[in-house]
């Protein structure tokens, strides 16, 4: 059995392999400025958030929390963001919370008009169908490589795996939430003597937007859960702490910068789902 | 009347080959066989139908008869796959999208069967939603908008959202997005449908209304034959994507044209369909005025009834007198009709369906008198012509009888 199988011994990883020789080779340019690009962003978003005093910082959760939920919480959320501050590790969340909003930022810009564009095109989605399964089921670790090779270390390769990683959740429920529309409602736009454009704009993305709402909340918790394990390329941040205490196997740091992580997380999770269900109540 | 829409040898075919769908169809091949063989969907099958300006035209079938796709292809919703569409004289079909978007804004409008409005929007933003894809400014559609919610008694609510509005209400506001733009043509699939019984014949009674004043042509789509008769001018029946019958509704229910048609026409209500004017008859006996009470008595004995019409100038209406009344006057030595004249007699109009006439029809111990708008008398309706021209079918009974 085991000769048979290597009679057909078929490696497709060599394929890829070969690929992104062929791109580092041929786009070394293109990279370089996609570098420059990423990097001027993530820094003027670390800057401006660590700009914020910290105790404005959690006031503006608490506010944020009160107005759109209720005191409590606003309260909750608070607590969560200064529990992390008293750890000690205010300086690392802000800038893994600057590299996930770049991150879900691209992710967003690609994501939707995809999305859009693969509602109306049904070859488009066909295709992307299982391309998007397979970016969502990869593990995560292997979009490091090529993402080192591209951009060598720190934080614009771990920006890139992020982004490639977290995509799928916003070009998927864009997708869907376009065709869901109803036909009527569709129709009723064509039927007034809307363009495609006007139809799109004034019907189809108004009643799409609590689904596509949705769909930026997962891009958000992935992009989260990506930049963790993105600091095995050198991306600073709260993982960077995580991955020292592995190597240290240093029992009370993993835990600060775990519970670290899970606070930050829970905070952007109730967030932006509360954003979306401002949208659903239009 | 001039032809505001004509439609000739429609097809619309649903598949990958509908040339050769098209190409079987001609060769006669049935919707079954097509379908069988090749895998297409056969929706509309060689329509022809012309509507007059200010017709309210009705389209009636089941689900599957292809009203739905035809009313579609009237506004190129749905693109027919050969035939030509004719508005105005224009062939809609070969419209570009310049055009077609101009045709869409301007000339013709729709109201949906799930009315179709947008949730996110507030009523008044949906009845603006047709001026505002024409970049009429803000003030302007605003104005037109709220005349429109006016018109189908909707004031007040323009700032509510839709959803927060009952069924009957939301159509409504379906009707004035429709009206708001002033098209010629109004496309009306099964818009009374999704609603409950009393509410839909309020609003049957409504558009009724709306159309004697703004004499639009309207393109009406139901699967109830009651209300397509109705409602409709003409209607015409569909089945399996074919018109099987068209005509008015009295040559409708008088000649079906074949078992299906006859079948339908078997679950009618008549008394909705059935007018004065179809059912009334000539009097044999009639006086005049001037006449005096003598001629009426004899009159009434040759004929055999107890009472007459008396008609003035012009065969005016003036009054009915009985017998009984007559023959005491005579032995009174009086001879005037006039003051005999009795007014407990019940008038109607032509028009009038029979459905609003039975309870008078019953009350009453004279006949009912059918008038014009000057009061001239048209003919009168005895019991029994009710009843003959209650009865299915029989287009002889009434005309028998007159």
């Amino acid at each position: 059995m085991d000769s048979l199988l290597s009679l057909f011994e078929f490696n497709p990883g060599i394929y890829v392999k070969e690929l992104v020789n062929w791109l580092t080779v041929n786009f070394q340019g293109f990279f370089d400025a996609l570098t420059v690009i990423i990097n001027w962003i993530v820094f003027n978003i670390q800057a401006l958030l660590a700009s914020i005093p910290w105790f404005l910082f959690i006031l503006l959760i608490f506010l944020l929390g009160w107005r759109l939920k209720n005191i409590r919480s606003g309260l909750g959320y608070a607590v969560m963001l200064a529990a992390i501050g008293f750890i000690g590790l205010w300086s690392e969340t802000i800038f893994t919370l600057s590299i996930v909003i770049t991150s879900v930022l691209i992710s967003i810009i690609i994501g939707i008009p995809v999305g859009i564009y693969a509602a109306y095109n049904q070859k488009l989605e066909a295709i992307l169908k299982p391309l998007l399964d397979g970016m969502q089921t990869m593990p995560s670790f292997v979009y490091l490589i090529p993402a080192m090779i591209f951009f060598g270390l720190g934080t614009v390769p771990a920006v890139f795996a992020t982004i490639v990683y977290s995509t799928p959740p916003c070009v998927r429920l864009t997708c869907l939430a376009i065709k869901g529309v109803p036909e009527e409602m569709k129709e009723a736009a064509v039927a007034f003597g809307s363009s495609r454009w006007q139809a799109l704009i004034k019907v189809e993305l108004p009643q799409a937007l609590p689904t596509i709402m949705a769909g930026i909340n997962q891009t958000t918790m992935m992009a989260m859960s990506m930049v963790v394990i993105s600091s095995m390329i050198g991306a600073k941040g709260l993982g960077e702490n995580v991955l020292i205490a592995i190597n240290r196997t240093d029992i009370a740091m993993g835990f600060n910068s775990g519970i670290s992580i899970v606070f930050l997380a829970i905070i952007i999770d109730r967030v932006t789902q509360m954003i979306s269900r401002k949208y659903e109540r239009v | 009347m001039a032809k505001k829409i004509e439609v000739r040898n429609l097809v619309k075919i649903f598949g990958s080959k509908p040339k050769l769908a098209v190409k079987r169809l001609a060769e006669g091949w049935s919707k079954e066989r097509i379908l069988k063989v090749t895998g297409q969907t056969v929706g509309v099958n060689n329509v022809s139908l012309a509507v007059d300006e200010g017709e309210l035209f009705v389209i009636m079938g089941l689900s599957g008869s292809g009203k739905s796709t035809l009313i579609r292809c009237l506004n190129l919703l749905t693109k027919p796959t050969s035939g030509q569409i004719l508005v105005d004289d224009e062939n809609i079909v070969e419209y570009n999208k310049k055009q077609l978007r101009g045709f869409r804004q301007k000339k013709v409008a729709m109201v949906f069967q799930n009315f179709g409005l947008f949730t996110h929007r507030t009523v008044l933003g949906n009845v603006e939603y047709g001026l505002e894809v024409r970049n009429i400014d803000k003030e302007k559609r605003r104005k037109i908008a709220l005349e429109a919610l006016e018109n189908v008694g909707l004031k007040g609510w323009e700032d509510k959202m839709p959803t927060e509005l009952s069924g009957g209400m939301q159509q409504r506001v379906g009707l004035a997005r429709a009206l708001a733009n002033d098209p010629d043509i109004l496309l009306m699939d099964e818009p009374f449908s999704a609603l409950d019984p009393l509410i839909r014949r309020d609003m049957q009674i409504e558009l009724l209304e709306m159309q004697a004043k703004l004499k639009k042509t309207i393109i009406f789509i139901t699967h109830d034959i009651n209300e397509a008769f109705k409602l409709g001018d003409r209607v015409a029946v569909m089945k399996d994507g074919k018109i099987v019958q068209q005509g008015t509704p009295e040559e409708i229910l008088n000649n079906p044209s074949n078992e299906y048609i006859e079948d339908f026409v078997k679950t009618i209500d008549r008394t909705k369909v059935v007018q004065a004017k179809n059912i009334m008859i000539r009097p044999n006996a009639l006086v005049s005025i001037k006449d005096g009470v003598r001629v009426a008595i004899r009159e009434m004995q040759a004929n055999n009834i107890s009472s007459v019409f008396v008609v003035g100038d012009k065969m005016k209406i003036a009054g009915i007198v009985t017998i009984d009344d007559c023959v005491e006057a005579v032995k009174n030595k009086r001879t005037s009709l006039q003051e005999l004249l009795r007014h407990d007699y019940h008038k109607t109009t032509k028009d009038e369906f029979v459905e609003n006439l039975l309870e008078d029809a019953i009350k009453t111990k004279y006949p009912i008198v059918v008038v014009n708008d000057e009061d001239r008398l048209l003919g009168i309706i005895v019991r029994t012509s009710i009843l003959a021209g209650l009865l299915p079918n029989d287009s002889d009974a009434a005309e028998c009888s007159a």
